[in-house]
């Protein structure tokens, strides 16, 4: 089965050169690269299915790989993150191919689909990879492809910056994943998976492992305080880029994590801990910091670092279930964060390709300046609200899925009978406090971004002029958001999918308490159905009902209510910034927001201004004096580079004296 | 008796959690007052059926100092200088109130691995002492007043009072009468201060005191 | 326990949701010295605006009219979760605690939705002091209903609240009373009473929910009216099961003394929001986090 996959690769691969040498025909070359995209992931399905329904299957190819062979597999866990990239890489492809070909094609198209397609097969290669090396080559190439497309508009200035400060995050957590994968393979001499070493959990060797995996790999997934990457990059990138990227190239950290742990055999108590507070505290700045973003892309991204967060938070429940030996919290907790990583991958592309359709349109990413784009883009407007109430998690849809079952493995954990469950009740309550600040400061989030950018009147001429976008981009948001909607209608079916998974990463003697735990779930979830199926048709007789008492009654059509005012403009709408400022005002101490404040002045005042910024602490007071104390001790040995060549031989014989009187002496 | 020891130190976590979110100077000053009669209820509920008239005089002396003298004092201090509410602390109400949240919680997760203490069947009261003591120590970080300054202290006082009642009866309450007479000391001159500071400076905040250093 | 008791529950609340509003209005009426509004009168308004025609807003769009639908579909479904008491609910499950603090977020999203949709800056401002408070109000929430969830070992409404006691509320270490004090904070932050928001105000700037709807008339207003009505009797619900902690094996006692409770309830409300006044804006968040801090408590009590 896991051969589909090879050849879904190897499509892939193909279809990207094919682009780029196609290249005096800019059209035919897009297309190449979509096209071929869309058919390398319909071909890597049928392994994905199968990988999901429990059957493994793995090939050692006959090809020399240093430290190993060329082994691939899939297993279930392998295919839960498979399947998002297949899924979520031809819908955005499809929607990328429309989104080029109408904004007018300025560079050669075959190089941006040669990285694209390069990501989604770097991506297959990284889930099915069963060598340490061929891992790292899926992963670089991954971060490659990505920073090459990050870069898509290198004329400016920003761009260049986001897709640098990209590039090296993703170099400083691969060096760490290259330390791990050092590390496990020391004592086995291949970096076989296999092989690879397993070291007791409570050994220094697994700790430092697990420190280096939990860095390399969070750095992707973009935790705090290594998320600083997510919000520039997603924000420059095209918008079906930052789809993969934020749906599902993140997941890949989730993935590099799992893969570990099931590498090193049990899992420690404390990480669990350390995944839950890594998690709480990715989830809360993540959306705080998503609430207070005025550009709309920025605001997605954030919101994926706090999506990273709850599914961070669901695999410390569920390691920590496991490390206690609870089989109802560890199966509550790996399967809601696996599940989650399904749905976020769906609800946070589709909002991206929404968003991505809105500044295709308007030419501006900021919410302040939308408004009134439902009436004018009304498929978009409507999967991006069905997006929107996914990613608030809120029943019918699927992001209630994930965030309930975290909810029960926190609450299992609170209420247990047992005096197992109750061992460390403490992070139950971190996780349940957390996750309720989430779910609060989220809506907020989401209704900001509809209310004020999809609804009432538009802002600037910009918006006024917005249009529909073409069947090519809206097809495919249609498509996420109706799995938004069968996932979150269906949830014992999609907990059915990821249910195989969650077995593999529970160990052998609770696999069948696990089990039984999870078909006791699915018995919950089915009350979700039952509840959402109530729900929706309560509404369709609620709309019945409405219709036939407005029949024949006067239904008119007015202004809104203006409170005695006599001309109210568009420019009086409550703003984005005001929507979210008072509940920014309490976390203004995380913020450390700036604003410039011009008072009105004077008995009849003309000029009145105030601009709040939003910053990003984490690099203002974090990263940015780290690296201004690095460039400050490079700027002081610049006195060794003096550009003559005699200096250099110099100091080469020099070191060489040194070594040789280092080593004979 | 002893099962009401669980209702007094609930009700003894909710005057400190008072303290630390209600920015009405007087409000504090009573608050601080209902936790010194609670912790002078105490020993009479902990040695219920072994009350001696010792114990029981150096209890009612002290609850007499600390719901009584000490809040009246600090009652005309606040009246004097005209100060009713504390404005602009250095750490919000809200914020106060979540910090010390996370301190009760750190407190009780180190009190179930402190060794239960002999006398009390609730286990809460040891971190809740300790929980005390942290917040009179909040206060004092956290407000510039220097009213709400000398709550702290007193709250701190209050912790290490009740600390003392955790780990044995008897003996701590001579310490106590030493910190206690302290802590009277303390009131009084502040009291004084206060009054006088914010005679000749128009304010009583300590921050603003501190150009005077040299 | 027979199958009747939870529908005639739900039914009860169908019915009987609107007169708590006019109990409260009459209480408050007594308590100002008025006589007040007849007892029925949130019937009568009802069955009124259900009669009349409609004025939309040529800003909105379809959102703006599915605001009051989804939220009374939302508030129905959650009612069908809530146990009154001993009094279980028509649908119980492990983690419809979960569903129906859910359903509540959804019925919220609609509403600040059709708020904005209006584009008015009055229901912009109303919207986003709805989405704080109601931010902080849910932690509350969750926290006290994990806490009974600890104390009862339940993970369902109806068995949790059917394991309440009179002895578990009056227990020395008063957790469920802490968790009925936050209780009573969310339940008055939920329906806009006082202290938070002033439903008789009238007054654009000052108003929190009312200034919400603004903008719906006719049927939709109906809608509006009737959600709040039961949005009251689910939130009550949560908290006269603890506050009133009467468990005969007798189904239709329990339903009773549920009964009672909840106008009991109103009853209190209507002197509590005569007694006092409104909290400046700028301290309700500090009330709310007050509720957070009563609800951890009580968690962090049962929890050691």
């Amino acid at each position: 089965m896991v051969l589909w996959l090879v050849a879904a690769v190897l499509v892939l691969l193909a279809s990207g050169v094919a682009a780029v040498s196609l290249s005096t025909r800019p059209v035919v070359a897009a297309a190449v690269g979509a096209w071929g995209a869309v058919v390398g992931c319909l071909l890597g399905l049928p392994a994905v299915v199968a990988g999901l329904a429990g059957h493994a299957s793995a090939v050692t190819l006959p090809w020399s790989m240093p430290l190993g062979s060329l082994s691939i597999a899939i297993d279930p866990l392998s295919a839960v993150f498979a399947a998002p990239v297949l899924v979520v890489g031809a819908l955005a492809a499809i929607y990328g191919q429309c989104a080029t070909h109408t904004g007018g094609i300025r560079h050669n198209p075959g190089w941006p689909w040669l990285g694209y397609d390069a990501l989604l097969a770097a991506m297959i290669v990284v889930t099915i990879a069963r060598n340490g090396v061929l891992f790292l080559l899926g992963w670089e190439v991954m971060s490659l492809a990505s920073f090459f497309l990050v870069m898509n508009d290198h004329d400016k200035d920003h761009v260049r910056r986001a897709a640098w400060t990209y590039l090296i995050a993703m170099h400083l957590g691969t060096a760490f994943l290259f330390a791990m994968f050092a590390r496990l393979g020391a004592g086995a001499g291949s970096l076989d998976f296999a092989v690879l070493g397993r070291f007791a959990a409570t050994s220094p060797e697994a700790t430092l492992v697990f420190l280096l995996a939990l860095v390399g790999f969070g750095t992707k997934a973009g935790f705090v305080p290594v998320h600083v990457w997510a919000p520039d990059a997603d924000t420059v990138a095209p918008s079906h880029v930052a789809a993969v990227m934020s749906g599902v190239m993140t997941k890949m950290g989730i993935y590099g994590l799992l893969r570990v742990f099931l590498l090193l055999g049990d899992a420690a108590a404390w990480w669990g801990w350390a995944l839950v507070v890594v998690g709480a505290a990715s989830g809360v700045v993540g959306v705080t910091f998503a609430l207070a973003q005025q550009d709309l892309k920025r605001l997605l991204a954030y919101s994926s670092v706090e999506n990273l967060g709850i599914v961070a938070m669901g695999l410390g429940v569920g390691v920590l279930g496991v490390a206690q030996g609870n089989p109802a919290v560890a199966a509550l907790g790996f399967a809601g964060a696996l599940l989650h990583v399904l749905n976020h991958s769906l609800f946070k592309s589709l909002l991206f390709l929404g968003a991505g359709a809105i500044v295709h349109v308007t030419a501006t990413k900021r919410i302040d300046a939308l408004g009134g784009v439902l009436k004018r883009m009304p498929t978009t407007g409507a999967a991006m609200i069905v997006g929107a109430l996914a990613i608030s998690a809120l029943p019918p849809l699927n992001g209630f899925v994930g965030e309930l079952l975290i909810y029960l493995g926190a609450f299992q954990g609170v209420a247990g009978t047992n005096d197992l469950a109750a061992a460390w009740p403490m992070r139950s309550l971190l996780v349940l406090a957390a996750l309720a600040l989430i779910s609060g400061l989220a809506a907020a989030t989401f209704t900001k971004v509809v209310g004020i950018a999809l609804l009432g009147e538009p802002r600037t001429k910009a918006a006024a002029h917005a249009h529909e976008t073409p069947r090519g981009m809206r097809a495919p948001m249609v498509v996420l958001a109706t799995l938004c909607v069968l996932l979150g209608l269906g949830a014992p079916l999609a907990l059915e999918a990821v249910r195989q998974a969650v077995l593999s990463l529970t160990p052998g003697a609770m696999v069948a308490d696990v089990s039984a735990r999870l078909v006791e779930a699915r018995g919950q979830l089915v009350w979700v159905t039952v509840g959402g199926g109530m729900f929706l048709s309560l509404l369709g007789g609620l709309m019945l009902l409405r219709r036939w008492l407005l029949k024949g009654r006067e239904v008119t059509q007015s202004g809104t209510w203006d409170c005695g005012y006599i001309a109210p403009t568009e420019r009086m709408q409550y703003s984005g910034a005001s929507f979210a400022e008072p509940l920014l005002r309490l976390f203004s101490s995380l913020l450390r927001p700036t604003a410039q404040l011009v008072l009105p002045n004077g008995l009849f005042p003309t000029y009145a201004k105030r601009h709040n910024d939003a910053n990003e602490p984490f690099v203002d007071h974090g990263y940015r004096p780290i690296f201004q104390a690095f460039a400050w001790v490079a700027a002081h040995l610049r006195w060794v580079q003096r550009g003559h060549i005699q200096m250099y031989v110099l100091y080469i014989a020099a070191t060489l004296i040194v070594l040789l009187v280092w080593k004979l002496g | 008796m002893q099962a009401w020891l669980d209702t007094l130190v609930v009700l003894l976590i909710l005057t400190n959690l008072r303290l630390v979110g209600s920015s009405r100077l007087f409000a504090c000053v009573r608050t601080v007052a209902v936790q010194g009669l609670l912790l002078g209820l105490l020993p009479v509920l902990v040695q219920w059926n072994t009350l001696t008239w010792r114990p029981a005089l150096l209890a009612a002396g002290s609850t007499f100092l600390k719901a009584g003298v000490f809040p009246w004092l600090l009652r005309r201090a606040v009246r004097d200088v005209g100060l009713r509410r504390e404005v602009d602390p250095v750490v919000g109400y809200s914020t106060s109130l979540l910090i010390t949240m996370g301190l009760l919680g750190v407190t009780l997760y180190l009190g179930q691995r402190l060794p239960p203490a002999g006398l009390f069947e609730s286990q809460l009261m040891t971190p809740v002492a300790i929980f005390t003591i942290l917040v009179g120590l909040f206060l004092i970080v956290a407000r510039r007043t220097a009213v709400m300054q000398v709550l702290g202290y007193l709250a701190m006082e209050n912790g290490i009072y009740a600390f003392g009642m955790a780990l044995a009866v008897e003996e701590p309450v001579l310490v106590e009468l030493g910190i206690l007479l302290d802590v009277f000391m303390g009131v009084f001159v502040m009291g004084i201060a206060i009054f006088n500071i914010s005679r000749e400076f128009d304010h009583i905040d300590t921050d603003r005191l501190s150009v005077l250093k040299d | 326990m027979t199958v009747a008791a939870p529908i005639l529950h739900v039914l009860t609340a169908l019915v009987a949701s609107p007169l708590l509003l006019g109990v409260i209005r009459r209480v408050k009426a007594w308590m100002s010295g008025r006589k007040g509004a007849p007892l029925l009168q949130s019937y009568y308004d009802i069955v009124r605006l259900l009669n009349k025609g409609a004025v939309y807003s040529r800003t909105t769009t379809w959102v703006f009219r599915a605001g009051p639908m989804v939220g009374l579909a939302a508030v129905l479904v959650a009612l069908t979760l809530v146990p009154l008491g001993g009094v279980p609910a028509l649908m119980r499950f492990q983690g419809d605690l979960v569903l129906f603090a859910a359903l509540l977020g959804l019925l919220r999203f609609f509403y600040v939705l059709a708020a904005l949709d209006t584009g008015s800056a009055f229901e912009g401002m109303g919207a986003s002091r709805e989405i704080q408070f109601s931010a902080l109000a849910e932690p509350a929430l969750l926290l006290g209903l994990a806490a009974m969830a600890r104390t009862t070992h339940e993970l369902s409404l109806s068995p949790m609240y059917d394991e309440i006691s009179f002895d578990l509320v009056i227990a020395p270490s008063g957790a469920v009373m802490l968790v009925a004090v936050a209780f009573l904070i969310v339940f008055l932050t939920e329906n806009s009473r006082l202290p938070i928001d002033d439903p008789n105000t009238h007054l654009e700037l000052t108003m929190i929910h009312e200034v919400m709807v603004l903008d719906h008339s006719g049927p939709d207003l109906a809608f509006v009216e009737y959600t709040s009505a039961l949005k009251l009797w689910v939130l009550g619900a949560l908290l006269v099961g603890i506050a009133v902690p009467v468990r005969t094996d007798l189904w239709y006692l329990d339903l009773l003394a549920g009964v009672a409770g909840m106008f009991a309830l109103a009853v209190v409300t209507g002197i509590l929001e005569s007694t006092m006044a409104r909290l400046r804006l700028s301290r309700v968040p500090q009330f709310l986090v007050a509720a957070v801090v009563f609800s951890g408590l009580a968690l962090v009590l049962v929890l050691r």
